[in-house]
């Protein structure tokens, strides 16, 4: 059951590489995560951002085993300390998610079952990976109420999920995520449907506990100033492929690829006062039948016949990659 | 819940009361019940005497108002046909109508809850299919007509089970049951498997439905993130969810058995209710049709009541009014 003593003491937490899940639909094949690669360090949190539709939740799904029909991971590995999870059995799988890799996900409205009230909810998820009594489940999942934040948790416990605010589900479900003190948190866009004030308290509990537990924490988010506030590395996608990775302030200050460029140059605050919002030209290509090549050639202003083929992800200097052939390295090693 | 009892209460009797006039109005209008029970005969002064026994002299509003005044006493008029009271009559009938019932609704229950779920967990293995064209098959086929097949397998050429009557009774504070018995219990197979035929369809179809839309719910994935067995989601997160339309719909159903299985009930030659309301279809016995009609309409009222706390049960987000 249990999964082989911790690799090494100082491994990465996650290594993704080359990570494929290709959905079978009756129209074609949607390559929604196609190549993907990433690092991440214990009590690290690493930034996946991107465009809706560009593979991030994917992404997320494909760490945690929880790919639906037509989907499935075609190629590419997910080695959780050092274990390849794709070698996992269902059980041992079932085993580790909750327990040791938890997810977070978008719309807390959604996300706990309207029906059963918080305490059964929580306790299940104790009772699913540690022999305890209900008692001492129940305790715990006092205890993790608590540590979001969450006031009288003994009372809230009784609760049922429509009494809560959409920040305080929210809270449940990080509550839910912590009960086991994971090694792996995905955070799939927790903050994008609350208050930005919401919004801030969320992510600076994120990362205390981090700091506190040495849990790794991938946060998914198409939001560049969150990404820039909390994260220590981003990945940047764009059509099922990272296009750019490397430390968040490099990346953020001096991107190497075009289309990390135009998202930065597209948040609102970056741009004076008065002048026109300078933004990406073009939507996002449908993932079904991409053509071969660099998938951002259409709405690329550096795009040449070169980008035709397909562009290795290299790395242009010391811990940073990028998917293209003429990345902006004079600006990066200027900055 | 106090307030929200006392409300539906009032909203039941207004419903009895409009109710009562309807029925009263179009059992009137059907035809003259002294051209089936006198005589052809009888002199005029004999008719007249029968017309005045049977108050059927007044003016429609008096008989409605007289009906009324008896019916506030728990009187609903005697029988033409049977001069007995209507109610009691009825009364007899009922428990052998209610257990077969009964009977059929939880056989859909059992037999339809497990085959939706089934076919909405796997929507596209064989099984499933096969499990949805059968249910199509309950739904078309006629009951009559299953019925009598059921009586030519089961009781003409296999000899396994009786055709007619509700065999050995046991008698429990003054009314008579089939079902406590094996032989009534052998009685009661067929029709109540011909009255569930529609119901499982009905059952299995709302199952699926119901769990292949909460599968992709996200507090499903969720559940399946916090690393749940597959049978603690189905069984307590999905299946949860599914109980409400699947509660309303039997529930429905329910009452329309209780009322309307009058075609079973005369294939299999099952005294109930069904039976007791076509004979007296027949012979305008206007007390009888008026008094299975408002005990139709209570049931069905009761009924509704019942389904409205079971959800309050099911899903806390559903208050009952004037529960503040």
């Amino acid at each position: 059951m249990s999964l082989p003593a911790v690799a090494a003491p100082g491994g990465p937490t996650l290594e993704v590489r080359n990570l494929r899940t290709h959905f079978f639909t009756r129209a074609g094949v949607v390559k929604a995560v196609d190549d993907v690669s990433f690092t991440v360090e214990r009590g690290k949190v690493m930034g996946l951002v991107g465009e809706s539709g560009s593979g991030k939740t994917v992404t997320g799904f494909s760490i945690i085993g929880l790919v639906d029909p037509p989907g499935r991971i075609t190629g590419g590995q997910v080695l959780f300390q050092g274990t390849d999870l794709a070698s996992l059995s269902e059980a041992e799988m079932r085993n580790l998610r909750g327990n040791r890799i938890a997810m977070i996900f978008q719309d807390p409205m959604m996300t706990l079952n309207p029906v059963l009230r918080i305490d059964t909810q929580m306790i299940e998820t104790v009772q699913a990976h540690a022999r305890v009594s209900r008692e001492e489940a129940r305790q715990r999942a006092r205890d993790a109420l608590g540590q979001v934040g969450i006031p009288s948790p003994d009372e809230r416990l009784r609760a049922y999920p429509h009494q809560f605010s959409g920040g305080m589900r929210q809270r449940v479900a990080i509550a839910i995520a912590l009960l086991h003190k994971p090694e792996l948190i995905i955070a799939d866009e927790p903050t994008t449907a609350l208050d930005v004030t919401i919004q801030g308290q969320i992510l600076a509990e994120a990362q205390k506990l981090c700091a506190q537990f040495g849990t790794a924490l991938i946060w998914i988010t198409h939001d560049l100033s969150v990404v820039a506030g909390l994260a220590d590395d981003i990945a940047v996608m764009y059509a099922g492929k990272v296009v750019e990775s490397g430390e968040v302030g490099a990346v953020l200050d001096a991107p190497l690829h075009p289309y990390t460029a135009g998202l930065i140059g597209s948040v609102p605050s970056r741009n004076r006062r008065g002048a026109p919002l300078s933004q990406i030209p073009g939507m996002t290509p449908s993932l079904l039948n991409l053509p071969a090549g660099c998938a951002f050639r259409a709405r690329c202003p550096r795009a040449e016949s070169r980008c035709a083929e397909p562009p290795p992800f290299a790395e242009y200097l010391p811990g940073r990659h990028a998917r293209c052939i003429h990345p902006y390295i004079e600006e990066a090693v200027r900055a | 819940m106090t307030v929200f009892l006392l409300r539906r209460l009032l909203q039941a009797g207004g419903v009895v009361l409009v109710m009562s006039l309807l029925v009263f109005v179009g059992v009137f209008a059907i035809g003259d019940p002294v051209e089936i029970l006198i005589s052809p005969e009888a002199d005029q002064i004999e008719r007249e005497r029968a017309v005045k026994a049977l108050g059927l002299d007044l003016p429609l509003w008096q008989q409605y108002l007289v009906f009324l005044g008896k019916a506030l006493q728990g009187d609903l008029g005697r029988s033409f046909v049977f001069n007995e009271p209507a109610l009691q009559l009825i009364l007899q009938r009922m428990p052998a109508t209610l257990e077969l019932a009964l009977g059929a609704t939880l056989a859909a229950l059992v037999i339809g809850l497990p085959l939706g779920l089934y076919a909405g967990l796997r929507p596209h293995s064989p099984v499933s299919r096969g499990i949805m064209a059968t249910s199509i098959l309950g739904f078309s086929l006629p009951t009559f007509w299953v019925g009598l097949m059921l009586i030519m397998v089961f009781a003409v050429q296999l000899g396994w089970l009786p055709s007619t009557g509700r065999g050995e009774t046991v008698e429990i504070l003054g009314t008579r049951w089939s079902f406590l018995t094996r032989d009534g219990l052998a009685h009661m197979a067929m029709p109540a498997l011909n009255l569930a035929l529609f119901k499982i369809s009905l059952v299995i179809r709302l199952t699926r439905a119901g769990v292949r839309e909460t599968m992709l719910m996200d507090y499903v994935k969720f559940a399946r993130a916090k690393g749940l067995s597959p049978s603690r989601v189905t069984f307590v997160h999905v299946f949860k969810n599914i109980l409400i339309p699947v509660v309303t719909v039997v529930g429905l159903e329910f009452g329309g058995t209780i009322a309307f299985s009058v075609v079973t009930e005369s294939v299999f030659a099952w005294p109930g209710m069904g039976k007791l309301i076509i004979d007296s279809i027949n012979v305008l016995d206007r007390p009888v049709m008026v008094a299975y009609l408002m005990i139709i309409v209570l049931l069905f009222i009761t009924i509704n009541l019942l389904v409205d706390i079971t959800y309050s049960v099911l899903d806390p987000r559903v208050r009952l009014e004037g529960k503040s």
